[in-house]
């Protein structure tokens, strides 16, 4: 039956909605704003979500519940305890399953009357404009940089708007990217930060909550676009800075020299993206490479027996407090101004959390002339794994 | 003229750890070269081995992006703020 409206600008191929429907929504039908119109572009709506993370728990689940007629969730991650913080839409018993499959089951749950596709596939080069063709808007709720530029060369040339959050420890940026006009990822950031200036482990973390403001802002912003009201949060990015309870807005402009969305483009398909980002070298070479290890088992005979080696921990304080191995603490980024409190006469063992921090100490302390000391092979993941599981792992 | 630094989250460790601080500068690139004086940790973060900016650290006077104005060399006046706005990711990487 064509529903009853004169309204060009929704077509007469979309259903009506059944009366249950009806009260479902009739807080958004109540409002001028949204009315049966908004509602019915809700329906007809296509957006495909790119990771059921953080940022993915409340988007996903206020785009379903707001009605949105078809959802494509891409990620390829499964739920493990450490996501459970900040990731609302898995239950404890979720742990071990693939996300997507425990993310439609909840959102499934929440409204059946709407489409969900999942992916499970890590989003490439070949796989994204073939994704991506069937939707009408990208949310973008990664938590990697060449994700973010393939996310966002794709939407360029596909001509999508591309619903952007990034979060970090208290911090949130958000703001549409392509919207018609407006500029794009790459007319913020050009390029990405090579990977050794990336916060290391030490300063990562994520309050729980944040992800669930940033990730309410997008379906927000989403839910603006198709409906076609307010102001779209287009060549703005919107900062929030959870501890100060600020948000400010700085003005983005589109670059008329970016290579994939200005006037003289010189991208026109997809590339390496890993490549782009300085990862895949990265990878070939293991930062741990030519640095003397020695295995958590070993150390523990070795400590068992009597050998006199100093345990060197390199992590922050506050990591100190959730688990040691009772080494004299030393956070790596206080190293160079502290290695005088080390004695270069002993055996000495470095360790942090998963062994990459104390590579670099090893390596720090190699060049200042310290000849016996090791990094603890894999840290304190590794330790608890193999020699005192009640340590914690974090 | 004081002008405020805002300080990311990402980079306040190598800012003794402050979320802001306050320069007497008369533009936007002697209030970073004060603060990359005062925080020489900083300065890797901030710029190129050659000296220029950062492709991935952009600089905000007020709400304006210094590459639309007049990039280091845009005057500065009392009150105005600077932000180091970094691309930042996503959430926890290890």
């Amino acid at each position: 039956m064509p529903i009853i409206t004169g309204t060009p600008t929704v077509p007469e191929t979309v259903r009506t909605l059944s009366k249950q429907e009806i009260q479902r929504y009739s807080r958004h039908l109540i409002m001028p704003e949204v009315g049966m119109e908004g509602q019915l572009k809700l329906a007809k709506a296509k957006v495909l979500m790119i990771g059921a993370g953080g940022l993915g728990a409340p988007l996903g689940l206020y785009l379903a519940a707001a009605g949105v007629g078809r959802l494509g969730i891409v990620d390829f991650d499964v739920v493990d305890y450490t996501n459970l913080q900040r990731q609302i839409t898995f239950s404890t018993s979720d742990v071990g399953r693939p996300k997507i499959q425990a993310a439609k089951e909840r959102l499934a749950g929440m409204n059946p009357s709407i489409r969900i596709d999942t992916y499970e596939t890590r989003l490439t080069s070949s796989n994204a404009l073939d994704l991506f063709r069937d939707y009408d808007i990208i949310v973008d709720g990664t938590d990697n940089f060449p994700t973010r530029y393939l996310v966002n060369d794709a939407c360029v040339l596909l001509n999508k708007p591309n619903v952007y959050g990034s979060i970090f420890r208290f911090e949130g940026q958000t703001t549409v990217f392509h919207y018609p006009g407006g500029p794009c990822y790459r007319c913020l950031y050009p390029e990405p930060p090579p990977p050794g200036l990336v916060p290391s482990c030490a300063e990562g973390g994520v309050l729980g909550v944040l992800p669930g403001i940033v990730g309410a802002l997008q379906a927000m912003e989403t839910i603006k676009l198709i409906i076609g009201i307010g102001e779209p949060l287009a060549g703005r990015l919107l900062l929030f800075d959870a501890l100060g309870m600020r948000f400010r807005e700085l003005r983005l402009r589109r670059n008329p020299a970016c290579p994939v969305c200005g006037d003289h483009p010189t991208i026109h398909e997809l590339i390496d993206y890993e490549e782009f980002c300085g990862i895949r070298g990265e990878e070939v070479v293991p930062v741990t490479t030519g640095i003397p290890e020695i295995t958590p088992r070993e150390l523990k005979t070795r400590l068992d027996r009597g050998d006199d080696i100093f345990i060197l921990d390199v992590r922050e304080p506050h990591e100190y407090q959730i688990c040691n191995l009772q080494g004299h603490l030393i956070p790596l980024g206080d190293l160079p101004n502290r290695a005088s409190e080390l004695d270069s006469s002993r055996e000495i063992v470095a360790h942090c959390r998963s062994g990459k921090r104390s590579a670099d100490a090893v390596q720090f302390l190699q060049q200042a002339g310290f000849r016996k000391i090791w990094n603890l092979k894999g840290g304190i993941l590794a330790w608890s794994d193999e020699v005192d599981p009640s340590v914690p792992k974090y | 003229m004081a002008i405020k630094l805002e300080i990311p989250t990402a980079l306040r460790q190598f800012a003794g750890k402050q979320a802001s601080v306050e320069f007497n500068a008369a533009t936007v690139g002697e209030a970073l070269k004060q603060l990359t004086g005062t925080y020489a940790d900083l300065r890797k973060h901030l710029y190129t081995d050659d000296g220029r900016i950062r492709s991935f650290v952009n600089i905000y006077l007020n709400d304006e992006d210094i590459r639309y104005l007049q990039k280091e060399n845009t005057p500065t006046k009392d009150g105005d703020t600077i932000s180091i706005v970094p691309s930042i990711a996503g959430g926890v990487r290890i």
